[in-house]
């Protein structure tokens, strides 16, 4: 395989959730292109839908105009993912904790918590001058799952 | 009906059959949409059979709970069964497993239902 077949693949989407699944279509093919098994591609893809949810739902408002960008990148035995999109932003710090058990029975706020126990490292990021922001996802896809 | 969720009785008990991916904007309505018209029929008794379902999202999750607070408060029971492996998993890691009444196969949890 050359280098460049390696090289980061960039997607643009606009923001409908049922452009989740062309994320996840790409997903498939890097993973194919870099050696990720299926099962550890299963649970990536997990904490990806995430992170295109929250942006297409919190950041992008649904708004079909907003774009959200996913990028893989694979350099070695890691993958890192990033998924940025238009909105406000946010402070990652003050996400409630879904294992409390006074939030245990809420309908919502398992995203994150689901991104970080399904990937190696996760980061937020907002965007410069306010806007927007960009999540950061990284797996060492030859680790065992935890 | 809708296409992932489908509905059948078994004695006085309500079977939710879903299928496929119960993700936001796919199936997470449609779940939620059936047990609000079965618990509206009356039923006490509901089984969620989760054998075919091959992914679900934190929004699916919170459907999940939703459904089950929502059952609960109507005074009616519900259960889940056939979870596969992966969904078991996510259902894990969030200490939800142990707040649902999960059985391995249908026979087991539709017994002394
Ligand atoms: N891209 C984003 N832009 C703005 N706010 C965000 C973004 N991602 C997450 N958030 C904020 O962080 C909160 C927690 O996100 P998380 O995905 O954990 O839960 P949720 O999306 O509210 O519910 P769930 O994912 O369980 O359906 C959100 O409710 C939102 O306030
Ligand atoms: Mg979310």
């Amino acid at each position: 395989m050359t280098e460049s077949s390696r090289s980061p693949v960039v997607l643009w989407l606009s923001s409908r959730y049922e452009n989740i699944e062309l994320a996840m279509a790409a997903l498939e093919e890097v993973s194919r292109n870099s050696g990720i098994e299926n099962d550890m591609e299963h649970w990536i893809g997990m904490a990806l839908r995430e992170a295109v949810a929250n942006a297409i739902k919190h950041g992008n408002r649904q708004d079909p105009e907003k774009r959200v960008m996913v990028s893989f990148d694979v350099k070695g035995d890691d993958i890192t993912i990033r998924v940025g999109d238009e909105g406000p932003g946010f402070d990652s710090g003050s996400v409630a904790d879904p294992l409390a058990p006074e939030n245990q029975l809420r309908p919502s706020g398992r995203g994150i918590f689901y991104m970080k126990t399904f990937m190696d490292l996760v980061t937020f990021q907002n965007g410069d001058g306010g806007g927007g922001t960009i999540v950061t996802m990284t797996k060492n896809f030859k680790n065992k799952k935890p | 009906m809708n296409k992932n969720v489908t509905v059948r009785d078994a004695g006085d008990v309500k079977v939710l059959d879903l299928k496929g991916k119960i993700t936001i904007g796919a199936g997470d309505l449609h779940m939620r949409e059936a047990i609000h018209q079965t618990l509206a029929g009356g039923a006490k008794k509901i089984l969620i059979n989760m054998k075919e379902v091959t992914t679900i999202d934190s929004t699916g999750v919170g459907e999940l709970v939703g459904c089950y607070t929502t059952a609960t408060n109507k005074g009616a029971k519900l259960r889940l069964a056939n979870l596969p492996e992966k969904i078991n998993d996510v259902l894990t890691v969030t200490q939800l497993i142990t707040v649902f009444d999960v059985y391995t196969s249908e026979a087991e949890a539709l017994e002394g239902f």
